[in-house]
């Protein structure tokens, strides 16, 4: 450190200059430093590795087809797992978004399938995600309910309100708009990329620069790291959680629509047990359940690598049903370099 | 002038009389020890000056003018401003989205505007400069000295022309170096002309930095005079209640 070298004064310029030094010093040490502590960073590594290495030992992995298969099927849970993420930072869980999705597709189902336009059916599957939201938003925020609770009672509820909307059919005649419903979802608009992910990018460009450039954002950090240092500074607590459930609904909602569109049909069993794999890809990500820590970019990647393993496992014929097991090494696994670092520092 | 007058102030909880008819004032640039026991009125007479409660009875003047606030973002709109005794930090943030939480500065055009990072890292900076203290603003709070954070804690009412900042207990949980930082912070807010009033356990504290001590015994004020005139044994006398008053 050079700033040891310099001859101590009491002079205050000299102090701020000190400082400067030792700032600018640890600014480049801290960046690479910063880089190598990442989870995301590593979790990134991770996919990466595991994509050359299936290039090299698989024939049919870095096929345009598979690969379009690969980041189509990310999507759904990428873009689940931003909203989750946020939920997650705010120090909270949302354990209704696998059925909220499969609510919001089939009030879009039944919607269009009576007849009407699909503005009128998209309109109407958001409104019903963003009253599921709004609904486990209060009572978690206003009434002090735990997340938990209310989202488990959610999940159970929203599923079975899906029931009763469709008679428990499966809907595949979307009316009018049948096929403008098939391209949103199925198509592929720009540059043959599958429109579900231009979503995914788009979505996650938008929640990386919410967490990061407005102040809600900067409330929903602090509100994960201490939400009655949130209070007493004056940060408008409740109504940023409830918005925090909406967000999470309303991308719950949106996977829902575009995965309607994608399949072509609605069961009431889509995005049945979907919960989990969302906020495995958040905590494989970096997320931090305890909340106050996670990325955007970190809920794309713990849902690419999901998606990696799942699909390796496939073309490296592997038993399928080991796929569980691959997947829940991969969130302890991730966990695990944090509370290395973490044991690391307290030391 | 006294920047904060109370006068007469009682506050009652049903037939519990937290505080009993209380007078006393601050003057700027002034710092003021309150110091009694548990249960003495110590915090409710500080929740009041804060905006938390509305006394019963009396009436606070604030630079002349009668002061009656119904939430503590009020008292912060008066130019009151307090660190609280657990600091209201938040540990996964740095240091400058720490001082700015809840008045964070931003940049652009209504709804297109964006936080500006470059002006709240140099403004924190400027603060901590003025308080002489080494924290710096790209740093995380998880990672900080206690004294540190008081130093966040207490930069916050910097932001704004504090007239008069409450500190509830900042010397409680910090190691004995540290207790020298803190204490210099508040003789720097002193400097800048702004009433500071200290409630502590801690004798030391009070006789090290504090120019005046007024002391509560059971909701009511048993002694209000200079820290020149008092002595450590005196104070411990009214606490306790073995000098009646003084």
């Amino acid at each position: 450190m050079t700033s040891t070298d310099m001859p101590s004064s009491k002079d205050a310029r000299s102090a701020t200059d000190r400082t400067m030094d030792q700032r600018l010093e640890l600014k480049q040490h801290s960046r690479l430093s910063a880089l190598l502590s990442n989870q995301t960073f590593w979790v990134f590594v991770a996919v990466v590795l595991a994509c050359l290495y299936l290039t090299v030992a698989t024939d049919a992995f870095a096929t345009s087809k598979n690969l379009y298969n690969i980041t189509r099927n990310v999507t759904f849970v990428a873009i689940i797992a931003l909203g989750m993420t946020m939920v997650i930072i705010s120090g909270g869980i949302d354990l209704s978004v696998g059925s909220v999705l499969c609510l919001s597709s089939m009030v879009l189902a039944v919607t269009m399938h009576a007849g009407y336009g699909i503005g009128i059916g998209i309109a109407a599957a958001i409104a019903t995600a963003l009253a599921v939201g709004a609904f486990n938003g209060i009572l978690i925020a206003y009434l002090g309910f735990p997340p938990f609770v209310v989202t488990l009672g959610m999940l159970s509820v929203a599923r079975s309100l899906a029931m009763v909307a469709s008679n428990n059919t499966v809907v595949f005649q979307f009316g009018p708009d049948h096929d403008k419903l098939l391209a949103l979802g199925g198509g592929a608009w720009v540059f043959g990329i599958a429109n579900p992910v231009l979503y995914m990018l788009v979505l996650a460009a938008l929640a990386g620069f919410v967490l990061r450039w407005t102040r809600f954002g900067r409330h929903v950090f602090a509100i994960g790291g201490n939400e009655k240092a949130a209070i007493l500074t004056g940060v408008p607590v409740k109504p940023i959680k409830v918005a925090v459930y909406m967000i999470s609904a309303l991308t719950a909602g949106i996977a829902g629509i575009v995965q309607t569109g994608w399949l072509g049909a609605v069961t009431t069993n889509i995005g049945a047990g979907m919960e989990l794999q969302v906020i495995a890809a958040a905590v494989i990500g970096g997320a931090d359940l305890a909340g106050g820590v996670g990325t955007a970019l970190g809920a794309l990647v713990g849902a690419a690598l999901i998606e990696v393993i799942r699909n390796s496992l496939g073309l490296l014929g592997i038993n399928a049903f080991w796929q569980g097991a691959f997947i829940g090494g991969a969130i302890i696994l991730a966990v695990l370099f944090d509370r290395i670092r973490n044991f690391r520092q307290s030391d | 002038m006294p920047v904060l007058e109370l006068q007469n102030i009682s506050k009652h909880f049903g037939a519990i009389h937290a505080v009993n008819d209380v007078s006393f004032s601050l003057e700027p640039g002034e710092v003021v020890g309150l110091m009694g026991d548990n249960g003495a009125g110590k915090s409710t007479l500080v929740k009041m000056i804060a905006g938390n409660f509305r006394p019963s009875h009396g009436t606070m003047r604030m630079d002349g003018q009668e002061l009656v606030m119904h939430k503590p973002v009020e008292a912060r709109r008066h130019g009151i401003e307090i660190v609280h005794q657990d600091l209201a930090l938040c540990n996964n943030l740095t240091a400058a989205e720490n001082v700015f939480l809840g008045r964070e500065l931003r940049r652009g055009f209504g709804p297109f505007s964006v936080l500006d990072y470059p002006a709240m890292y140099k403004r924190a900076a400027q603060i901590f400069t003025e308080l002489k203290s080494e924290t710096r603003p790209r740093d995380v709070v998880k990672s900080m000295s206690g004294g540190q954070r008081q130093a966040v804690a207490i930069a916050r009412t910097r932001l704004t022309d504090a007239k008069i900042v409450l500190m509830d207990e900042p010397t409680a949980a910090i190691s004995v170096r540290q207790v020298a930082e803190v204490l210099n912070l508040i003789r720097r807010l002193r400097d800048h002309g702004i009433a500071v009033a200290l409630i502590s356990h801690r004798m030391p504290d009070v006789f090290t930095v504090a120019d005046r001590v007024i002391v509560m015994r059971r909701g009511r004020k048993v002694a209000d005079k200079k820290i020149a005139e008092s002595s450590p044994e005196e104070v411990t006398g009214l606490i306790t209640g073995a000098i009646e008053a003084a």
